[in-house]
């Protein structure tokens, strides 16, 4: 049955029938039409304070949720305002839907007031996007949208409606079929693929699991689990995927990459089997590539068949959906070992000495200041792992990758692929969304916050009770650590002064939030809990650390992670260890 | 380096070109050539692109086309299970002294011409690359004024159809692909 209605209406009425709860976005001259409507909607609409936050926001609330995250924005600037966080999204697989308005269809390429060529725009970080004129064609393309933004390798899809298809009128009818003749994501892995699998798997003396985000995006952590307790390997976590296997198992390594534990990177460095599971062998984890773990053969599963081989050559391809491809490899590698295996006991007293003797640590400030691993330790330490962490991009977001212990998949939240500054306060904010009995914390640097730092306003308003630590050593942090590394401590433009300017607890008071601010060791705990304590709104905790606190271990950009530094100039004393 | 022709079938549907094009501008993949047009089916177009790359990322490229969601199906045609083909029209001087030589050459490559004046004449011609090329040298002495070439296409020898082994029009239920919350 076909109901006369506006384009308008069809959209909104599309979207209630994809199944959308919630949605972020400011109005504008060409989406104007879609908010009539969206008056009425049981949609919640929230209200932001700059499209980024609305597009950010909608990622948060995606990873934290594992639905299709919904951002909603007018043409022109409001379009534009959301390329970033499309990008983001496309870079760390999040599933988003975009609507974007356009100008009327007769004024298309006309360079008409706020038109942008937005599918144009976002062509090459979408996943597919859409250019809508006739209203007919409103119900399908959301539908689609969602599907494709959904399915497969998950990521952002735009949908850019004219205002003309808005405003006329039009028969609604929701589609309860789809025709895609040129997508088709493959969910089950070959036997054959499982197979060569777990039997390279049973024949490794040296295995590591790496582990990538797309664990997460599948929910296959509890199939990880039982894998990984088969086969008694240690187990790496990429940055996209901490949280998708305890902190706490014995068989955890930590991250591997730029910034990982000694033990995680070496134990990639020197495995002979690399059990790869929606990782991408990106260059923060490989490293000078011709390097990287060049004696380990390589199964590589992952639901998107470009990336294997992309960067890294697969001895064992397995394409298909993780918890299939887990699920069906646990019983073949049962199979396998049941007529032998090789025996691990060598390799893992190795890695596992290897691990006790570089731990994770920091050094305490000689000055007395606060140190900003102690405080992102005790956040963790007082808040559980049950808690949302979300990070910006920087040492700040380094720290909360290693000091932060997560237990669960869905708990952290950070921009992994593009690095975008500003992530964490909307990020928090549509995580909180998602997960509104959950504390959320956002582990913030100085200057990403005052990149989006406005949507707490959209927080205070709305009942989004978010905290955010802002990790304040007065810099550009990680860009400061580089200048001081390799710029010969010339610090070009990396001094922020925000000890100075601006006052976080007067700006978080303006914002409608709580506003603290902690500068000693002895007050971090009492002030944590008391951020802890307030539920009715806002937090910002003003947390003003040792300036010039560094992120270790670290394998400088472009070398060889053989050459990782556990402090500066300070190498892993290889020959005392036997591998 | 080698060269690899490809065929790929895409819904015939605005921007895709655009995509086609920016894919490989973005992923810095060279297009030595590319043509686009029609198919039996109004619905559907097939480019055909030749690409100069290393063997490595001809997988790449194809695994990277293939995520485009309006493209339907992507195969390579070697050279000797397929026919290739570009369109040349050049414009070379001729007048009634050189004109019987002229003649002499269009018949061996089985050129025809399609315009002419008194100073020059405009000749067409279709063959693989190497015809064409040849084509070209032997005309080179008369003088070329200007020429237009179109890129390659190419279709498969024998009765065989990509769309009719690729087009499986299975659909999905959008009940599916609703908003359901995660079971982890």
């Amino acid at each position: 049955m076909s109901k006369k209605m506006s384009g308008a209406s069809s959209l909104v009425q599309s979207l209630e029938s994809a199944g959308v709860d919630v949605m972020f976005g400011i109005p504008g001259g060409a989406i104007l039409p879609a908010y009539d409507p969206i008056f009425d909607s049981s949609i919640r609409h929230i209200l932001v304070r700059h499209e980024q936050g609305a597009g950010h926001a909608a990622t948060g609330y995606a990873q934290v949720t594992g639905r299709v995250g919904v951002c909603i924005a007018t043409s022109g600037p409001g379009a534009t305002n959301l390329v970033t966080p499309l990008a983001d999204a496309a870079m760390d697989s999040v599933p988003l839907v975009a609507i974007t308005g356009q100008v009327p269809s007769a004024a298309i390429g006309t360079d008409a007031f706020q038109e942008a060529d937005i599918r144009g725009i976002t062509m090459p970080f979408t996943k597919h996007n859409y250019l809508i004129t006739d209203p007919k064609d409103i119900p399908r393309a959301i539908a689609e949208a969602f599907h494709i933004a959904g399915s497969g390798r998950p990521g952002p899809v735009l949908v850019d409606i004219a205002k003309d298809a808005l405003q006329k009128e039009t028969d609604f009818v929701y589609p309860s079929q789809l025709s895609l003749p040129g997508y088709h994501p493959q969910i089950e892995p070959t036997s054959q693929s499982i197979k060569d699998a777990a039997a390279l798997i049973a024949q490794s003396a040296k295995p590591v699991f790496y582990v990538g985000g797309g664990v997460i995006k599948a929910n296959a952590s509890k199939e990880l689990l039982q894998l990984a307790e088969l086969v008694g390997a240690p187990v790496v976590t990429t940055l996209m995927a901490l949280g998708s296997f305890p902190d706490s198992h014995p068989q955890h390594f930590g991250m591997p990459g730029m910034h990982g534990t000694v033990g995680a990177v070496t134990a990639l460095q020197k495995a002979d089997l690399l059990i790869t599971l929606g990782a991408r062998f990106d260059d923060r984890v490989t490293g000078k590539l011709s390097t990287f773990a060049v004696h380990a053969k390589v199964i590589h599963a992952d639901i998107d068949p470009a990336e294997i081989g992309k960067n890294r050559f697969a001895d064992v391809p397995v394409v298909g959906d993780l918890k299939h491809t887990i699920a069906a490899l646990i019983p073949a590698v049962k199979a396998e070992f049941a007529k032998g295996r090789a025996d691990l006991a060598p390799w893992l007293a190795s890695m596992n000495k290897l691990r006790a003797t570089y731990p994770l640590g920091y050094d305490t400030p000689q000055d007395g200041s606060l140190s900003p691993q102690y405080v992102i330790e005790r956040i963790s330490a007082l808040t559980g792992p049950e808690a949302i962490y979300v990070a910006g991009v920087g040492q700040h977001q380094m720290w909360a990758a290693q000091f932060v212990k997560y237990e669960n998949p869905r708990t952290w939240l950070n921009s992994g692929g593009l690095g975008t500054m500003g992530y964490a306060v909307p990020a928090a904010m549509g995580a909180k969304v998602g997960a509104p009995d959950k504390i959320v914390w956002a582990i913030d640097g100085d200057g990403c916050f005052q990149m989006t730092n406005q949507e707490l306003v959209t927080c205070a308003l709305n009942n989004i009770p978010i905290k955010v630590a802002i990790i304040n050593n007065e810099s550009l942090g990680m860009v400061r650590q580089w200048q001081t590394l390799f710029y010969e401590g010339r610090y070009s433009n990396t001094n922020l002064e925000s000890k100075r300017v601006p006052d976080f607890v007067k700006l978080a008071d303006a914002m409608g939030c709580v506003g603290l601010t902690c500068d000693r060791p002895e007050d971090v705990d009492a002030i944590i809990k008391q951020a802890n304590s307030i539920n009715d709104q806002p937090v910002v905790v003003d947390f003003r650390v040792f300036r010039d606190a560094m992120v270790w271990p670290m394998v400088a950009a472009g070398t060889s992670n053989d050459d990782i530094k556990i402090a500066r100039e300070m190498a892993p004393d290889w020959d005392s260890q036997e591998l | 380096m080698s060269t690899h022709t490809l065929s790929v079938l895409v819904e015939n549907s605005p921007g895709v070109l655009a995509r086609v094009a920016g894919l490989f501008s973005r992923r810095a993949y060279n297009i030595d050539s590319l043509a686009v047009g029609p198919t039996e089916n109004p619905d559907i177009s097939r480019m055909t692109i030749v690409i100069n790359v290393e063997s490595h990322s001809l997988e790449q490229v194809i695994r990277q086309l293939d995520k485009l969601v309006n493209v339907i199906h992507i195969a390579e045609l070697k050279l000797d299970d397929s026919v290739q083909a570009e369109l040349l029209l050049v414009k070379i001087s001729a007048t009634s002294k050189n004109r019987f030589d002229v003649d002499a050459v269009l018949e061996t490559y089985g050129a025809t011409i399609v315009d002419e004046d008194s100073e020059s004449l405009t000749v067409e011609a279709t063959g693989d690359a190497a015809k064409i090329s040849d084509l070209l040298n032997a005309l080179e002495r008369f003088g070329i004024r200007e020429l237009a070439q179109s890129g390659l296409v190419a279709i498969e020898r024998g009765s065989g159809s990509l769309a009719d082994r690729t087009l499986s029009t299975q659909s999905i239920p959008t009940a599916d692909s609703g908003q359901a919350d995660y079971q982890n």
